[in-house]
Parts: C-alpha cells; sequence; structure tokens
C-alpha cells in the first residue's frame, strides 16, 4: 500500500495524495559529463510538479530519467512504492505514463484525429487479422477508441481541425494536438516537456488552462519542465528547481520565490 | 386591435406547439447538434420530454409565474429548451448575447431582474459571478458543461442534467402545477423578452407576447411554404430576434428541424454537413463567404480560375434570369447547365448551398453586387426587412420578385405606411407590446392606434409597390451646402470590396463627405503574402503605402458611381483614412449584431474626424482598446490621410430640393 500519511490539501480544494513517484540520489552521466548529480524529490498524486531551471540545467535529462528512457548511472526510481526495472517505453506507457515533447513529434502526413487515436494503440488488444478484415472485436474497439479520442478533441476544442493534417496547424495547435495524444491513453502520469515553449501569451494562457483542467477533470498527476517563470509560478503545486545538474531548491512557488539560491540562479552571481 | 384568429388552431402559446408536435410528428428530428463527431439527434417527442423534465426542475427550484430567466451562451438545443421549459412554467425567457462582456450583462439581468440564469459553461458562470454583487434579484444558475466548474460554490449553482433528474424524480408531486401553469398561457401572454442591440443607447427589453410570435411564424411561414421537412442550422446569436423566430416561432410552429454546429469554428464544416433548406445570415457572413471563395480562387490554378471566370460571367448574366423563371434562349441555358455541373453546384456544395430552398438576408443592406453572386449560382437569395419591435417580419421578397435595391412588399398581415418626413412606419399583429420598464420608450415609438416608427427613412416604387429604405432617418441628413447626406448608401458600395470589412462615412453639416475604413485582415493578408509584402501586424497592414493605393483606388471608383445618382452626388468621399485597429463590439463601436454605432464612434476618434476635415496630411493618434477578457490597453499610431479624386457636380443644388 502507498504511504498516504502526508497527504494534503491544496488552497483549491484539490487533494494531493500518496507519493507515486520518488528519484532517490540520481545521477546521470554522458561519458565525463555529470548531467544530472544526487538528485532526490518526490511526485505525489494529482499534483502538478514543475521542474524549473537556466538552460542546460538538466531538466529534460531528468524528465526522461522519470519516463524510463535514461537509466541512471547511480541512484533508483522509485514507481507506485516499488523500484522500478529499466523499462521499454510501451511497458512505461502501459504503466499509465504519457508525455509530451520539447521539438513536437507528430506524425505530419496524418490528420489530427488519426494522431490522436494513435494514443490509444497501447489499449487495442484485437488481432492483426481482425483489424484488417474489420470484424467483431476490432470494430467494437476501434468504435470505443473514437469515442475516447473524440472525447479528448471536444476537451481541448479542437473540433474544427479534427479532419485537417497535421503539417499544415500552426505551432500552437500542434502543441495541443500532441497534449490530445499523451491524454488520450488516459494516462495517471502525464510528462511536459516545454509545453508552452515558443507560444504568445494568448496561447499560453490557453495552454495553462488546459494544464489545469486536466488536473481537475480527470486527476492527472502532472510533471512538467517550464522556461516561463510566471506560467510555473501560478501553476504548479511544487516547484524543483535545477541548476547545473543540481537541486538548488524545492517547494512550493512561494518558498521558491524566496530561496536565496534560486534567485541567484537566475538572476546571476558573480562565480569565485 | 383587431384579431382574426385568436389563437391559431387553439394552439396560444410555444408549450402549446410543443404539445402538438409531440403529438402529431413525434418520431420526426426536432434537434440535432454536433457531438463527439457525430451528429446527435432528438425527435420532437424526446425534446418533449426533455423539455418537461428541465420544467419540472426549475418548479422545484422556485421559478414563479411571471418570473425572468436569462439564457446565455452559444446556440445548442439545451438552451432552447431552456427557454421553452421557462415559458412552461410561466416564466419569461430572456435570451443574452453570449459575447457581451460581464458589466454589458450586468445591465441588462439587472433591468429585467433576472431571479434565474441558465448558461453553457464555466466562461458564462464567471461572467454573471463577477457581477452578482450588482443583481439585486439574482439567486440561482444553472450550468450545461461541467467542466472547470467542481471547485465552485454549488450552493446557487446547479448542473442542468442533475435539476432535470430532479425534475423526474419530483413528476408525480408536480406535474399538476406544471400542468396548470402550462394551461394557463394564452395568447397574450409574454413569449419573450428580447433586448434590442442598442445602435443609439442602452439596450431596451422588447416585450413580445405569444400572439406576436405565433401569428408571426404562421405568416412567414405560409409566405414561404415552409414545411415541417425543412433544416435549418442555428448558428446566429440567440438573443438576436431572426433566430427567436426562425429556430424556434417557425421551428414550432411548421416542426422542421434545428440543428446546432459543434462549435463556433466549425459552423462551415457543419454547415456543408447539414445542407439546410432554410437559411438566414446577415450580409456580413455572405460577404465574408466570397471574400473567402474569391481569395481560394485566387490561389487555384490557372486552368481552374479561367473556367471559374467564364461561368461565373455568364451566370451572372442569365443566372437570376433562370432562378426568377424569366425566358432565356437555350443555349444559355444549355451553358448554363454545364456551368452547374462544372462550376456552380460544386460550388454550392462547397458553401453548404446544395439544398437551400429559400435564403433571407437583413439586418443591413447588402452590396448589390454580392447579393446578385449568389442569385446567379441559383441559390434562392431574398431580402426582408424587419427589426425586434415588429417579431422581424415588415416586408418580404416574394419569389420572382427579387432585387438587390428593395426590401420588398409587405408581410402578410403587415400595414406599412409612409409618413410625412419619409419615416417608415408599420402596424402588425407581430408588433410587439411594450418596452419593459420603459414607457416613455413605449409610447415614442408605438402610437396609440398600434403604428410603430421604424426610424428609417423610404419609399414605395411606384411601379412595383416594393419598399425601398434609404437609411437611417435619423442619419439622412444635409450638408452644409444642402445636399442630402445618407451614409449607408455610400458605405455599402465601399463594402462591396473584399479588401473593406467596414468603412464609417461622415458629413452631416460639413462641406464635403469623409471616410475611416477597415481593411479586411484575410482578404488584404492574403494579397499581401501573394505579393510578398511583409507585416507585423493589423496596424502595419492598414498603414502599408500599397494598401492605401488600393483603398484610394476603390474609394474613387465609388465616388464615380456615387456621383451618377443625381440626389446622392454629394455623398462622394473626398477624403479618407484607413483606421489602425478594426472596430469592434467588445469597445463599443460596433453592436453585438455587427451594427456600425455612428454616433460613437464618431465621439471616440473624434480627432480623426477633425483631422479629416482640416485638410492634415497625416494624425497621431491613441486608442484605448478593450481585449476579449475585458482587460484594457492602448494602441498608438500615425494615420496618413489621403484625398480621393471627386466627379464634379453642378446639379447638385436642384437635385437635393
Amino acid at each position: 500500500m502507498l504511504d498516504n500519511s502526508d497527504s494534503y490539501v491544496t488552497e483549491d480544494g484539490r487533494t494531493i495524495g500518496a507519493v507515486v513517484m520518488e528519484m532517490k540520489n540520481i545521477t546521470l552521466r554522458f561519458g565525463g559529463v555529470v548531467a544530472i548529480k544526487d538528485i532526490s524529490f518526490d511526485i505525489r498524486q494529482g499534483e502538478i510538479r514543475a521542474i524549473i531551471g537556466p538552460n542546460g540545467a538538466g531538466k529534460s535529462s531528468m524528465l526522461n530519467v522519470i519516463s524510463g528512457f535514461y537509466v541512471p548511472q547511480e541512484g533508483e526510481v522509485f514507481f507506485n512504492g516499488k523500484p522500478r526495472p529499466q523499462m521499454r517505453p510501451y511497458e512505461v506507457a502501459q504503466q499509465g505514463i504519457a508525455r509530451t515533447f520539447q521539438n513536437i513529434a507528430l506524425f505530419e502526413g496524418m490528420t489530427v484525429l488519426d494522431n490522436v487515436m494513435t494514443g490509444r494503440l497501447n489499449k487495442m488488444k484485437s488481432g492483426l487479422l481482425a483489424q484488417a478484415i474489420w470484424r467483431g472485436k476490432a470494430e467494437q474497439e476501434e468504435i470505443e477508441n473514437r469515442e475516447k479520442a473524440e472525447k479528448i478533441i471536444d476537451f481541448l476544442e479542437i473540433q474544427h481541425i479534427r479532419k485537417t493534417p497535421v503539417s499544415r496547424l500552426p505551432y500552437g495547435l500542434k502543441k495541443r494536438v500532441e497534449l490530445a495524444r499523451a491524454l488520450v491513453a488516459e494516462p495517471n502520469l502525464l510528462l511536459l516537456d516545454e509545453p508552452m515553449a515558443g507560444m504568445n501569451v494568448e496561447e499560453k494562457e490557453d495552454m495553462s488552462r488546459f494544464i489545469l483542467d486536466v488536473n481537475d477533470e480527470f486527476g492527472t498527476t502532472i510533471a512538467l519542465i517550464e522556461h516561463d517563470m510566471g506560467v510555473v509560478m501560478d501553476l504548479s503545486d511544487r516547484v524543483v528547481v535545477m541548476d547545473y545538474g543540481k537541486k538548488i531548491g524545492d517547494g512550493t512557488p512561494n518558498d521558491i520565490r524566496n530561496n536565496q539560491a534560486v534567485i541567484d540562479a537566475y538572476l546571476g552571481v558573480a562565480h569565485d | 386591435m383587431t384579431q382574426t384568429s385568436e389563437g391559431a388552431h387553439g394552439l396560444t402559446s410555444v408549450p402549446a406547439l410543443l404539445h402538438r408536435n409531440a403529438t402529431e410528428f413525434g418520431d420526426k428530428a426536432a434537434y440535432r447538434e454536433k457531438e463527439l463527431g457525430i451528429w446527435q439527434n432528438w425527435t420532437w417527442a424526446e425534446a418533449a420530454k426533455e423539455i418537461e423534465a428541465l420544467a419540472l426542475g426549475l418548479l422545484k427550484l422556485g421559478v414563479a409565474e411571471g418570473d425572468f430567466v436569462a439564457v446565455v451562451g452559444r446556440n445548442r438545443p439545451y438552451l432552447y429548451w431552456a427557454m421553452v421549459a421557462a415559458q412552461s412554467v410561466g416564466a419569461v425567457p430572456v435570451p443574452l448575447y453570449s459575447d457581451a462582456a460581464a458589466e454589458e450583462m450586468a445591465y441588462v439581468l439587472d433591468h429585467c431582474g433576472a431571479r434565474f440564469v441558465i448558461v453553457a459553461d464555466q466562461e458564462q458562470v464567471d461572467k454573471v459571478l463577477e457581477v452578482q454583487d450588482d443583481l439585486t434579484q439574482f439567486e440561482h444558475m444553472i450550468y450545461l458543461d461541467p467542466r472547470g466548474l467542481r471547485k465552485y460554490d454549488h450552493a446557487a449553482l446547479h448542473h442542468f442534467a442533475a435539476l432535470q433528474d430532479q425534475g423526474r424524480a419530483a413528476s408525480a408531486e408536480l406535474l399538476p402545477e406544471l400542468n396548470r401553469r402550462r394551461d394557463a398561457l394564452n395568447y397574450d401572454s409574454t413569449c419573450v423578452m428580447l433586448y434590442t442591440s442598442g445602435t443609439t443607447g442602452k439596450p431596451k427589453g422588447v416585450v413580445l407576447s405569444n400572439r406576436n410570435i405565433i401569428e408571426t411564424s404562421k405568416n412567414s411561414s405560409e409566405f414561404d411554404h415552409l414545411s415541417a421537412g425543412e433544416d435549418i442550422l442555428a448558428y446566429l446569436p440567440m438573443a438576436w430576434v431572426g433566430d427567436f423566430i426562425f429556430s424556434l416561432g417557425q421551428a414550432y410552429w411548421t416542426g422542421f428541424c434545428v440543428n446546432c454546429p459543434e462549435s463556433v469554428e466549425t459552423m462551415m464544416t457543419d454547415l456543408r454537413e447539414i445542407g439546410p433548406t432554410y437559411y438566414f445570415a446577415p450580409p456580413r457572413v455572405f460577404e465574408t463567404q466570397l471574400t473567402t471563395v474569391m481569395i481560394r480562387m485566387e490561389d487555384a490554378s490557372p486552368l481552374k480560375k479561367r473556367m471559374f471566370d467564364y461561368f461565373m460571367e455568364h451566370a451572372r448574366k442569365v443566372g437570376p434570369d433562370i432562378l426568377d423563371g424569366k425566358s432565356v434562349s437555350g443555349m444559355d441555358k444549355c451553358k448554363y447547365k454545364l456551368g452547374d455541373l462544372c462550376v456552380y453546384g460544386p460550388l454550392k456544395n462547397t458553401l453548404g448551398f446544395s439544398r437551400v430552398r429559400v435564403g433571407y438576408t437583413a439586418g443591413e443592406a447588402i452590396g448589390p453586387e454580392i447579393f446578385s453572386f449568389y442569385r446567379s449560382l441559383g441559390i434562392n437569395l431574398k431580402q426582408l426587412y424587419g427589426q425586434t419591435e415588429a417579431g422581424v417580419f415588415i416586408t418580404q421578397q416574394p419569389d420572382g420578385e427579387v432585387r438587390a435595391d428593395t426590401v420588398g412588399v409587405p408581410s402578410p398581415g403587415v400595414e406599412v405606411r409612409i409618413g410625412d418626413n419619409g419615416e417608415v412606419f408599420y402596424r402588425s399583429p407581430g408588433t410587439f407590446v411594450e418596452y419593459y420598464k420603459n414607457p416613455e420608450s413605449t409610447a415614442d415609438t408605438k402610437d396609440p392606434e398600434g403604428w410603430v416608427a421604424t426610424g428609417d427613412a423610404g419609399f414605395f416604387e411606384e411601379a412595383t409597390g416594393h419598399l425601398r429604405i434609404i437609411d437611417r432617418a435619423k442619419d439622412v441628413a444635409k450638408m452644409a451646402g444642402g445636399e442630402m447626406f445618407a451614409p449607408k448608401y455610400v458605405e455599402n458600395k465601399l463594402k462591396f470590396y473584399p479588401n473593406i470589412l467596414e468603412t464609417v462615412v461622415f458629413g452631416a453639416g460639413k462641406d464635403y463627405c469623409t471616410a475611416f475604413v477597415n481593411i479586411d485582415l484575410n482578404a488584404v493578408g492574403n494579397w499581401a503574402e501573394r505579393n510578398n509584402i511583409a507585416y507585423a501586424s493589423y496596424q502595419e497592414l492598414a498603414g502599408h503605402q500599397r494598401v492605401l493605393d488600393t483603398i484610394q483606388e476603390h474609394v474613387e471608383t465609388v465616388n464615380k458611381s456615387v456621383a451618377e445618382d443625381p440626389m446622392l452626388s454629394g455623398c462622394q468621399v473626398h477624403r479618407f483614412l484607413v483606421l489602425h485597429k478594426q472596430l469592434d463590439a467588445d469597445d463599443g463601436e460596433l453592436t453585438r449584431t455587427q451594427k456600425v454605432r455612428r454616433k460613437i464612434i464618431g465621439e471616440k476618434f473624434e480627432d480623426l474626424v477633425n483631422a479629416l476635415y482640416d485638410g492634415s496630411s497625416e494624425i497621431y493618434t491613441e486608442t484605448e482598446v478593450t481585449y476579449e477578457d475585458g482587460r484594457k490597453g492602448k494602441i498608438s499610431a500615425t494615420l496618413e490621410i489621403r484625398d480621393a479624386k471627386v466627379v464634379p457636380v453642378t446639379a447638385s443644388k436642384i437635385a437635393a430640393e
């Protein structure tokens, strides 16, 4: 059983539950370069957890460790209370983890709907033959999956581009489609790699609202990396701050705002 | 007022019509809405059940007879049901513009003293909550889409479906009361209260009785032979009288099907999928569609473009005559058939007009060229003239007598006369009861004999008996030299150009006319793209030299055409400028139905108007703008003022006599 003892209720009335994922003393090296150095933190059920830091701080590497794509040389990742073994990407997905990418990774030639439907592939159980001749279970599955996909399309308000090839969409909408594809897999843990990068103010506001709504509506735990400090402070329940591969702060947005090490890292101080 | 039939066939209220429809064509589709990518369907019998459940829920919530129930949201079947449910319990539905800012909404909600508000989603809930402290009578809010509302205080907030469930559960106990209230409705009970868009001031609440709505719906449905088989797309604001008559009045009278789009953005796709048989749109929608077609033709392959140009020219020549059933040579007919196969048919299909049997445009005068474009394709587009106070219809064009410059003959049951000052007056069974809480305005507008002043100047053409509207009576004025000044006339000519979205012409009491021009970002942006003109913003594009050159050409061409009309030749535009921002309802410059508020624009941009008359060649200006979420900002610009060539007129003095 998960330890629920120190769950808490946020100001806006959401209950944040037990620890779902815990990083213990993670160190990740690429050859001689130390990308992540001895970092520990946890992610709790139902919270929005942000990882921030200046360029090259190791944020994306950290997200890749969480997603199981990178295996740290030292330290251990606990998922639902158990140490997590090395896994293949589809196994990660089956565990209920979904993600979006910093540089959009969609199938450009396919329509929005088809792209979103690929998020359901993991849930399709019918065999190749059944799908080819479109009989029985295959048809039933397709209908169920389409309904799930449509619900997400409705949720993210992209009905008007349902049949549009992704390559014809502007950047902000592509980001939203990618989020749709991640959501349709009904993840427990959603990883967002710079969801607002390259967006204008209006698009950022939209995306922020969607992130909050996802968390509120589906109870999805969200871990996100973001550059825009304003956005992070407004969105997240707790924030981890990284700099040069090290953790320099961890706490509520308010704690972080007043953390001297964080202020120094962002504003810059003279290095001795 | 004399009444011919006291409640046509004993049907004296909308709930009574609903009951008839549920009995007579219970299995026929009454409502469709696209949801989750599929058209969901409700038959009349199902709709009646949904409405009854909601009505019972409203009873449970304590809605009293005579209460006002505000309805806010985009066109959805649920909200139409909400209006009928409110009527069923003896309350008065008040649909509001869903894009109105919170303060605008506060005025209306407070003025009618709505105790109950039924809204679509979180956005509308937030707006009402923002102003609820100013609303003394507001008690309960009912919402459709629960998304994002979980954490709200639900003491006075109810979910639509949950309320229906409560209603169903309490059916045994409350049904007798509901039946009593439904039976108590008669021809004189209030059917709906609609707020005017307010071109000139605060919105006024127009009270329309069941008699107004049902008689008007009956007469107009018979005029165009509407049947239960029609399909319409409900996409115009629910607060607008037109939508109420088409999507509720006529739909309940004839029993046809109301289709609601999936979202505002998908409207064009949904229009195409439904293929309505009866269609209504203000001129702006037709203009936008034409602009889109033209832009896409510019990008089409040369072969397609040549084919399009060739057949469109032919259509312009013979299309309207074929539509009116006039005789056309066999050769022309053949060629038109071929054109229909290659161009008109596919084009109509793309626009979603393949099945349109009757189409109407109203609200404003439509550019004659735009009007004939659609008619030449074989779309039976007609004009009507009406207003909220008349329950829409004053005059309309019968099939076969359609022209761009008239608005038709008086609708069945409507009497029209022209006052001594040229103002149009009417009297009809659709004439409104009163302005709510405003007896002075009621008395000003409607005389004891029931004649209503429209505020528009017009005349009947001797030969045809058709009414021609010149302009708003208030706007028609004299210029300093005594020439007649009718701004709308010139504006409509200018707006025909796809590049020009909106324009405001000034000149009352002045020596000459001047104009503000708004470019159409779609059309001009596309042109800029094709000509490798880089621009970073609307403002930059609007101030571009080549854009100004193009607009100047348009103005000068229009001047030539204006000069040909001896009565209005004084209205040529001598100087103009292209505005740095788009006129917007959020800034109060347009009404929510997209009509120009001349006086407010004149006051707001006084510096620009002065500059147009003091001979300066450019002017620096700062303008406050309101964003969609209500925040305010400032934009500043230096605008160039250009002189346009005018055609000298000598006879103008005589014509003005």
